[in-house]
C-alpha cells in the first residue's frame, strides 16, 4: 500500500471505493466451471447423437430443457457458437 | 475459525478443480474487477458486466499460464485493464466516446489497489466490525438500515463505526489494538 497515513477519514474513502459487484454477476462467474462442463457435455453428445444435434439446431432452448439443462442465455450463446464450429468442421 | 487461504493457495486449489476455491477467488476479487471497470475506466454497467464475465472466463481458462501464483492480483488487474481497453476501442468504433486519460486511469487503479489492501484488512477484524464498516462505507447503508439488519440500536451505529475504524487503522499500521472495554466490536 502506498505510504499514506491511515487516517480514519481516508480509510472510509478507500472502503467506499469497493462496493460489491452485482450479485448476479458474481454468481454467473462462480457458475462458470459448471457451465463449461455442461457445455462440453452437450457438444460431445451433439457430436455423437445426430438426432439430438438436429433438435438443438431446430430449437436450442427447447432441446436443452427436454434434455434436463437450464437454457441460460450464456449457455445458449456459447452453445450456438460451438455448434456452428461443429457444423463447419 | 476459518483460515483464509493465500492467493497462491487459492490458485493451486482452483487449478485442481476445487469449486469452493473458485467461488472464493471470484468473491475475493469481484469488487476489484468491478471497480476497475466502472471507476477506473468509467464503463457503463452493460459494458462493465461483459468485461467482468470476460475477465473471470479468461482467468478460469488461463490460470495454468500464471507464472507466479502470488501475483494473482496484478495479473487480474492487467486482464481487466486489457478487457476494458478492448471494450472502449470496440465502442469507439461504433459510437465515439470520451476515453479516460491514461494518467487518470493509472492514478485511479493505484487508489483501487490501496482500497483493496484496506478491504483485505477488514478480515483482521471481528465479523461485527467488518459488517458494520462494509455496510456503511461500501454498501452506503444508513444507520437505520444497518441497525435493523444487525439488530442494533441505530443510535449506537456511529460510535461502532468510529471504534471499528480505529481498530482497522491499528491493524493496518501493525499495532496491537487497544483493549475494547465495551467488548462491542
Amino acid at each position: 500500500m502506498s505510504a499514506t497515513p491511515h487516517d480514519e477519514e481516508r480509510l472510509g474513502e478507500l472502503l467506499a471505493m469497493l462496493p460489491p459487484a452485482p450479485t448476479g454477476w458474481v454468481q454467473a462467474a462462480q457458475e462458470l466451471p459448471e457451465a463449461r462442463r455442461q457445455l462440453d457435455e452437450i457438444v460431445e453428445r451433439a457430436r455423437e447423437d445426430a438426432a439430438f444435434r438436429v433438435r438443438l439446431l431446430a430449437d436450442l432452448e427447447a432441446a436443452l430443457t427436454s434434455a434436463g439443462y437450464e437454457p441460460r442465455p450464456a449457455l445458449s450463446e456459447a452453445l450456438r457458437a460451438r455448434l456452428a464450429e461443429l457444423d463447419s468442421a | 475459525m476459518t483460515i483464509e487461504l493465500t492467493d497462491a493457495q487459492l490458485v493451486e486449489r482452483c487449478r485442481s478443480g476445487d469449486q469452493e476455491a473458485w467461488n472464493e477467488l471470484v468473491e475475493r476479487f469481484s469488487r476489484y474487477v468491478y471497480a476497475i471497470a466502472v471507476r477506473g475506466f468509467r464503463l457503463p454497467e452493460t459494458d462493465a458486466e461483459d468485461v467482468f464475465q470476460d475477465v473471470f472466463a479468461r482467468t478460469f481458462e488461463r490460470l495454468d499460464s500464471l507464472r507466479d501464483d502470488t501475483a494473482l492480483r496484478p495479473w487480474l488487474a492487467q486482464l481487466t485493464r486489457n478487457a476494458c481497453v478492448d471494450r472502449l476501442r470496440a465502442g469507439t468504433r461504433e459510437q465515439p466516446t470520451e476515453e479516460p486519460l491514461a494518467d487518470e486511469v493509472d492514478g485511479e487503479l493505484e487508489r483501487l489497489d490501496d482500497a483493496l489492501d484496506v478491504h483485505e484488512g477488514l478480515h483482521a477484524l471481528s465479523p461485527n466490525c467488518r459488517e458494520v464498516l462494509d455496510r456503511f462505507f461500501a454498501r452506503d447503508e444508513s444507520y437505520r438500515v444497518i441497525g435493523e439488519a444487525l439488530d442494533l440500536p441505530a443510535g449506537t451505529i456511529a460510535s461502532r463505526i468510529s471504534r471499528c475504524l480505529g481498530k482497522l487503522r491499528e491493524k493496518l499500521e501493525g499495532r496491537k489494538p487497544s483493549p475494547d472495554p465495551s467488548g462491542g466490536s
